[in-house]
């Protein structure tokens, strides 16, 4: 039997903040920063999202179903690719329309919902899953949760809402000796597969690809493909998931990224024993090796590989307990605006911000961070909630 | 490795935050088997010596023999801050009108010879001669004892600094806690400058407070990044204990608490008070200080409206300080410029969240502190508010900021100013070997 690889990648952009003061509370109620959304959203389409969909486009056209690739685009990613980059929009279509390629489902907001209830959380699903059927055409039978954040339970959630398969990290300290490179099952729903992260192949790419300092730089596809097929010498599968804006963003465009992908199919269908399949043909090709045992939850972020990135300080819990009070009571609002700007708040990102971990550990916090300090971040992200507040009918 | 360091204060007898420098280096010093012989212009005799020699400068005899005087005067003839530099003189002139300008020089140095000078110690009105008069008994001094390395703090040290170099060819290293522009914005005077500046070009190596004390070297005064070196002041807070203190008002206080004058921001400190108070008036404002621009900030907020909830306590001192802090829920530092700053470490070791401004040096060392620009009016006022109003930003700057602070030992910067020792040491020694 071929040995299989799987490529996913999550295509997501939050809806920034603009700076919103306390005396704005009750009298202002546009809370995000439209420019740098519109420009950030219109330099990522054209550094990332078009030019790479052309090419994985190509490369589908090129090998017919030996390529595929797996995305997962947020809500917040659809909409204001709605809004301001419609062709990117437009070329993902392009892409569902090949055949090869499969949409995930996530949580619409790109939220932490998982961590508050089982029904906030499957609100959140099913509205992802209509956008993703209404805008792909297509019905996701593969779940992803917002930063792979993964537990049992978060799993036995999946496997109730009918999904066969999820992706999850392969955290060291979960796995101990064990593989990430194998179909595993959730410990609670067995129905459920499991397709885990194998992060040292994901993060060669992801954050090494340009380091000169890295002892492998230059990566060529050559060298990448043979680092595949050695770890499948013994195991089964190798999942590499990264986010889509690795490619001509995180690593532009002169680091040679763009050659590197173009050249990579060709390379690992050069090993005869490999073949490369999107995650919902993958786990249903293999056996699952064994239940994963996760009791708190996992996610993709910082060494750690927890959740302390959102919900490590008080603030973010303070924060987060205080937007999801008003959840209720917004629903029975009926009122548009109210719910559209509440799902924005949702987003994870707000709370990453908060983050206090960036003053120990985070070049990668800093990265993504648009504030200069997690206490700027909580005072801004709180005068917004106040104002929410006052909105929201008692 | 034995240090001759030069300053113009120690507790505890200090007016400025110099001497407690000092005295935190020295007891660091101390720890990392560095001696220092502390020269200052004028002991007590109660400074705590258990980590330094004190010298009383106004304890030395100058010189003992005209020969003596003689051989320093030819070395230290420098010190006079006249210019020598007259426009449209001729080469005879010139040598003319030195000879009759040393002449009177030596004049006036003779006036110490054989004698001790009484220093004030002070920042008086004749405080360019104390420190000409400084620089001369720090020759002698330099004479008199043996070290490895000068040390000299601040511009009012510096000629005393470069004359113990001139006189013993010892390396210098000069440690600036403030330069002109930050005593006095961008109307520097010009005596002041050129003395700093002086220092500066003639010392092996300067410390400066922060990066931001660093940059001001570099570009104001000239001087070679290379020989600039940022080594952070750290704060001794061993002796310090815990305050409780019976609130008289139920509202929160928010607090300014420096001199008012044009260098500490207080006018932005009323400007977002006067934001804060408009959605809120469950908060008071206390600027604690005195200073210039006191009588215009009393104007302005009167002319705000705002009296009701915002007070002044004058000049404060000691306990009161300490009483202050334990009274305030918020404290700002709004300095439009600020080599380092200490009152923050202050607040925050009382438990007190602090709100400094970018513009300060404490701003490179502190992460649990909230930073603004200090003109940032909008955001300074935001900060105010966010701190009385969301309970998880309180504590959580509270509960890390005690933590950070207890974290900056003088250990530490000891270790760093010793680098710096070892550094001029090797230098001086490539030097004279080659």
């Amino acid at each position: 039997m071929k040995k299989t690889i799987c490529l996913y990648f999550q295509v997501h952009q939050p809806y920034r903040l603009r700076q919103y003061r306390f005396f704005d509370i009750g009298k202002n109620h546009s809370y995000f920063d439209d420019f740098a959304n519109k420009t950030i959203m219109s330099k990522v389409a054209s550094r990332c999202y078009i030019p790479t969909n052309r090419l994985i486009l190509d490369l589908i056209r090129e090998y017919g179903g030996a390529f595929q690739v797996a995305f997962s685009v947020s809500g917040m990613a659809i909409e204001q690719m709605e809004q301001y980059a419609p062709q990117a929009l437009d070329s993902f279509k392009e892409l569902a329309a090949t055949g090869h390629v499969e949409f995930l489902a996530e949580t619409y907001s790109h939220s932490l919902s998982s961590l508050i209830s089982p029904k906030k959380f499957k609100n959140q699903v099913l509205m992802h899953k209509k956008a993703v059927e209404e805008h792909f055409g297509q019905k996701p039978k593969t779940f992803r949760n917002t930063e792979l954040i993964y537990s049992d339970t978060i799993g036995a959630l999946a496997a109730e809402m009918g999904f066969a398969t999820m992706l999850a990290e392969g955290a060291r300290h979960i796995l101990g000796w064990k593989s990430p490179n194998y179909l595993y099952v959730n410990a609670l729903s067995p129905k459920l597969q499991l397709l885990l992260r194998n992060f040292r192949l994901s993060d060669d790419i992801a954050f090494r690809f340009s380091d000169r300092e890295w002892g492998d730089w230059p990566l060529t596809a050559e060298k990448y493909a043979g680092w595949i097929a050695g770890a499948l010498e013994k195991d089964e599968m190798v999942n590499i998931f990264m986010d889509y804006e690795s490619f001509g963003e995180h690593q532009p465009a002169e680091t040679g990224i763009f050659d590197f992908l173009k050249a990579l199919p060709g390379m690992i269908l050069n090993h005869t024993n490999l073949e490369i399949l999107t995650p919902a043909q993958a786990a249903a090709k293999h056996q699952p090796i064994a239940p994963l045992h996760v009791p708190y939850a996992i996610s993709w972020a910082d060494e750690e590989r927890d959740i302390s990135a959102w919900q490590g300080n008080e603030m973010q819990q303070e924060a987060f307990n205080n937007l999801y009070a008003l959840e209720d009571r917004i629903k029975k609002s009926g009122d548009m605006d109210l719910q559209r700007d509440f799902r924005r708040l949702q987003t994870s990102d707000h709370f990453y911000y908060m983050c206090t971990k960036l003053f120990s550990d985070g070049d990668v916090h800093k990265y993504f961070n648009p504030y200069s300090s997690p206490y700027d971040a909580f005072i801004n992200y709180m005068n917004v909630l106040s104002d929410l507040t006052l909105r929201t009918p008692k | 490795m034995k240090i001759l360091m030069f300053g113009w204060e120690f507790p505890p007898h200090i007016s400025g935050g110099l001497g407690t420098a000092c005295d935190g280096l020295t007891k660091g010093l101390a720890k990392h088997q560095v001696e220092v012989l502390f020269v200052m212009p004028s002991a007590s005799g109660d400074e705590d010596q258990s980590a330094v020699q004190i010298i009383n400068a106004s304890d030395v005899v100058a010189f003992q023999t005209k020969e003596e005087a003689h051989t320093l005067f030819e070395k230290v003839q420098f010190l006079q801050v006249t210019s020598n530099l007259i426009p449209y003189l001729g080469p005879d002139e010139y040598t003319e009108q030195m000879d009759l300008h040393r002449q009177e020089e030596w004049n006036t140095f003779k006036i110490s010879f054989g004698n001790k000078y009484k220093f004030s110690g002070k920042y008086g009105t004749n405080l360019m001669e104390e420190v000409m008069r400084y620089a001369l008994v720090a020759s002698a001094i330099a004479r008199q004892h043996t070290f490895d390395v000068i040390h000299a703090h601040d511009w009012l040290t510096n000629m005393a600094g470069i004359a113990a170099k001139r006189v013993s060819g010892k390396p210098l290293v000069i440690h600036v806690h403030a330069t002109e522009y930050d005593r006095t914005g961008e109307d520097v005077n010009q005596q002041v400058y050129d003395l700093e500046r002086r220092g500066m070009e003639a010392a092996d190596r300067i410390i400066a407070v922060s990066d931001l004390t660093r940059n001001t070297i570099i570009n104001k005064y000239h001087i070679h990044p290379d020989k600039v070196v940022t080594v952070h002041n750290a704060v001794d807070f061993s002796t310090v204990e815990d305050r409780h203190v019976v609130r008289g008002v139920p509202e929160k206080i928010v607090t300014f608490l420096g001199r008012i004058t044009y260098q500490k921001g207080p006018e932005y400190f009323i400007e977002a008070a006067y934001k804060v108070l408009q959605k809120t008036k469950d908060v008071r404002f206390v600027m604690a200080g005195s200073g210039d621009m006191f009588h215009r900030s009393i104007r302005r907020v009167a002319k705000l409206g705002i009296s009701s909830h915002f007070h002044f306590t004058g000049f404060l001192r000691g306990e009161d300080v300490k009483n202050m802090f334990a009274h305030s829920d918020v404290y700002v530092m709004p300095s439009v410029s600020e080599p380092f700053g200490i009152s923050p470490l202050e607040a925050m070791r009382a438990g007190v969240p602090a709100i400094i401004s970018k513009q300060s040096g404490v701003a490179e060392v502190l992460n649990h502190a909230i930073k603004v620009d200090f003109w940032d009016v909008n955001a300074l006022a935001d900060a105010m508010y966010g701190l009385l109003t969301y309970n998880a930003l309180r504590s959580m700057t509270v509960k890390h900021g005690l933590e950070e602070v207890n974290a900056l030992k003088w250990d530490h910067a000891a270790a760093k100013v010793k680098d710096i020792y070892r550094a001029v040491l090797e230098e001086s020694l490539k030097n004279t070997n080659v």
